[in-house]
């Protein structure tokens, strides 16, 4: 089935499509190009082959960088879909005030990454917060330090990050079960399945594409990390939350090192690209498989 | 699309020439700073009061942040579009500018206001470049300073001023012992490089730190020096508290205005927390030197004077460079900044305590520049990871660290 070509659809659709390449893949390719080059506060026309790059990955902070993203990426997408998913159920056993605890859930991710990432440094840093406050009531030996404790920053951001992101899986995994027939929960009982077992087996697998999606999102977001770092340890202890995005933005600026910032940048953009082409590349195929073509 | 994108930009130009044309009475300029703090606003006014006496017209463009002003001014260059003046630091990062021909020389101002006789040549020789002048300097901040609570030092029961190492880490445990943070530690990376220095200094001397930064020398002598600051700030670590890290400069004075620390390392622009608090000099809180330290780190500010292709700006820059250079404007300037004129001659009676030290060093010419002056942005971070991870950590080796710090350059 094939549609046929829409004039003037596509003479509307041209003006997006200009600011699409123009802008998108046009700064891209300077990026590369630049990342080519040995720049450093201005562009420069002195190309050195792969040099940069070979700078970046002898970068002890690059290399942090790379691995603390990693470990947040995982532990923030799988925290937040469990979570999200665990509170949706949740939600789904007809309590009381439902409407007031989704918004209490969602809350969370109407603030911005830069406030979240302030309220949790407050409450980890030592001297402030949760620690002061547990002092003072009398637990002298009490320790929560996680925001300046080398080894336990990193799980400090995962934890603000997932603080923030549950809720938003949580509305779209309720979306999802709200969206299966009651037919199949009838069956269930009349069969005596237990209701975990209803969750795990029937539910979940009905909302996988409803969480793929909400993962695709939390995703996007782990490659881009920034504020919440910025706001709530700039990247110390150390290297300890060092992250991609960070390492760019301080040598793009603050070291005004533009050749080895879009050499990290275009690692990164290989990075995101690695990770979603394979996705819809199998989504796809699926709805190809399905015969729609989309 | 494309003939009206044209309108539209023949449309902008011509409005831009409307208002340069409506401007051409009064040498306009248009000022790109990072001054928005109390003092700082207070400081830049002077010179904008002055300049404005004198027929100029001032467009402030302040953005809050030196890194975010930078950033945008770096912007705005290479899109072509600088501003009329820039509020920046003397040194490498200004050369970079000067050597790409982005800035307009101010030979005759300089030369008509005897500069080479009134300002030190360690000021002089980072605003000239190949014998053209092209940087106006506002004032200088000492950088190697030791500020310290007289009410926590009266509890913790010392009566002077340390003037060594041993005795001052006999005070940080008088401190300690009596229940009160030792040291202010503000745990971010360039503050961290800051007390680097400053050890430093104390330890290879003024010309043992030039060597190290400038002729970048690699010698017995110069890896011993940075041993021995690597074990003294290995053993300051063992004085601060637990939220020290990432600490704001300021929240660190707030813990000396409030006399729960001891001392803090920080440059002069700390006394104006200070002032704000209603706290003396002399009388609620101290300044010194750095223990053993012979001379002082400064650095300089000053206005970076872009290429606009505008003669109108650049007259307007010239009037700019002779209001800043104005004895009287250096000093009015300083005291709101804190900071020290650039000028040796003027009058230094109105300065505080901390300051007249300050200009004592200068005239002596005992002073270094700051790692920002004479090392570029790319080195200056390099700088601060070295740091970082050694405070953080890092290795216990002192030796192999001293040896790996030379890397950075």
């Amino acid at each position: 089935m094939k549609r046929k070509p829409n004039l003037s659809a596509t003479i509307a659709l041209l003006p997006t499509w200009l600011v699409a390449v123009v802008v998108f893949i046009g700064t891209m390719a300077w990026s590369i190009n630049l990342s080519l080059t040995n720049s450093t506060i201005f562009p420069s026309t002195t190309y050195v082959g792969l040099a940069q790059y070979a700078k970046l990955f002898s970068s002890a902070k690059w290399l942090a960088s790379l691995h603390n993203v990693l470990i947040f990426g995982i532990l923030y997408v799988c925290g937040c879909l469990l979570l999200g998913f665990l509170l949706a159920a949740a939600l789904d056993r007809k309590i009381r005030f439902e409407s007031a605890f989704r918004t209490i859930f969602l809350y969370p991710y109407a603030m911005s990454f830069v406030v979240t990432g302030l309220i949790w440094q407050w409450m980890l840093n030592p001297t402030l917060g949760i620690q002061a406050g547990v002092r003072s009531l009398g637990w002298e030996s009490f320790v929560l330090d996680w925001v300046v404790n080398r080894d336990m920053a990193i799980y400090a951001l995962v934890l603000a990050g997932i603080w923030q992101g549950a809720g938003l899986v949580m509305v779209i995994a309720l979306a999802g079960i709200r969206g299966i027939e009651a037919e199949q929960w009838k069956a269930a009982r009349v069969d005596g399945i237990p209701i975990w077992r209803i969750y795990v087996s029937i539910i979940l697998p009905q909302l996988g594409p409803a969480l793929a999606a909400a993962g695709m999102l939390l995703s996007m977001g782990v490659i881009k990390t920034y504020d919440i770092v910025v706001a709530m340890t700039n990247g110390g202890p150390g290297n300890a939350t060092e992250v991609p995005a960070k390492f760019i933005m301080d040598n793009l600026f603050g070291r005004q090192n533009l050749g080895l910032a879009t050499a990290g940048a275009t690692v990164l953009v290989l990075g995101v690209i690695m990770i979603v082409a394979p996705f819809r590349y199998a989504l796809h195929m699926r709805s190809k498989a399905r015969g729609g073509s989309r | 699309m494309k003939s009206m994108m044209t309108l539209f930009l023949a449309g902008v130009a011509f409005a831009g020439l409307m208002t340069t044309a409506n401007a051409q009475e009064k040498p306009t300029i248009e000022i790109l700073s990072s001054w928005t703090s109390g003092g700082e606003a207070a400081a830049l006014n002077v010179i904008r009061t002055e300049f404005e006496k004198r027929g100029g017209v001032w467009k402030d463009s302040s953005i809050a942040g030196f890194g975010a002003a930078d950033a945008a001014f770096q912007n705005r260059v290479v899109g072509g579009d600088p501003p009329g003046a820039k509020q920046g630091v003397i040194g490498l990062a200004a050369a970079e500018f000067v050597s790409q021909g982005l800035f307009n020389p101010i030979d005759d101002i300089a030369v008509a206001g005897k500069w080479t006789d009134v300002l030190p040549k360690s000021i002089l020789d980072f605003i000239s470049y190949d014998g053209q002048t092209y940087l106006v300097p506002t004032g200088a901040h000492g950088m190697s300073w030791v500020f310290y609570s007289k009410e926590a030092f009266a509890k913790a029961g010392i009566a002077d001023e340390p003037k060594t190492w041993d005795e001052f880490f006999a005070a940080l445990d008088k401190l300690k012992a009596a229940g009160l943070v030792p040291l202010a530690w503000g745990g971010q990376p360039w503050q961290q490089s800051k007390v680097f220095n400053m050890i430093l200094l104390s330890q290879v001397g003024v010309g043992g730190f030039l060597k190290i930064y400038v002729d970048k020398d690699k010698s017995e002598a110069s890896v011993e020096g940075v041993r021995k600051t690597l074990e003294i700030l290995g053993k300051l670590r063992g004085y601060v508290d637990d939220g020290a890290a990432g600490r704001n400069w300021n929240d660190a004075t707030a813990m000396l205005i409030t006399a729960k620390a001891g001392v803090q390392f920080m440059g002069d622009w700390v006394k104006g927390e200070f002032i704000a608090a209603g706290k003396e000099i002399g009388k609620d809180y101290g300044c010194m030197i750095v223990p053993q330290s012979p001379g002082m780190i400064y650095i300089t500010d000053a206005f970076y004077l872009p290429k606009t292709g505008n003669a109108e700006t650049d007259k307007a820059q010239k009037l700019l460079a002779e209001v800043v250079m104005d004895p009287v404007v250096q000093v009015e300037f300083s005291l709101k900044k804190g900071s020290v004129p650039a000028r040796s001659d003027v009058d230094k009676s109105k300065l505080d305590a901390c300051a007249q030290k300050g200009v004592e060093l200068m005239s002596a010419g005992a002073i270094v520049p700051d790692q920002s002056i004479v090392l570029t942005p790319q080195q200056v971070g390099a700088l601060d990871d070295f740091v970082d991870e050694h405070w953080n950590g890092g290795s216990d080796d002192m030796a192999a660290a001293a040896e790996n710090f030379f890397s950075i350059f």
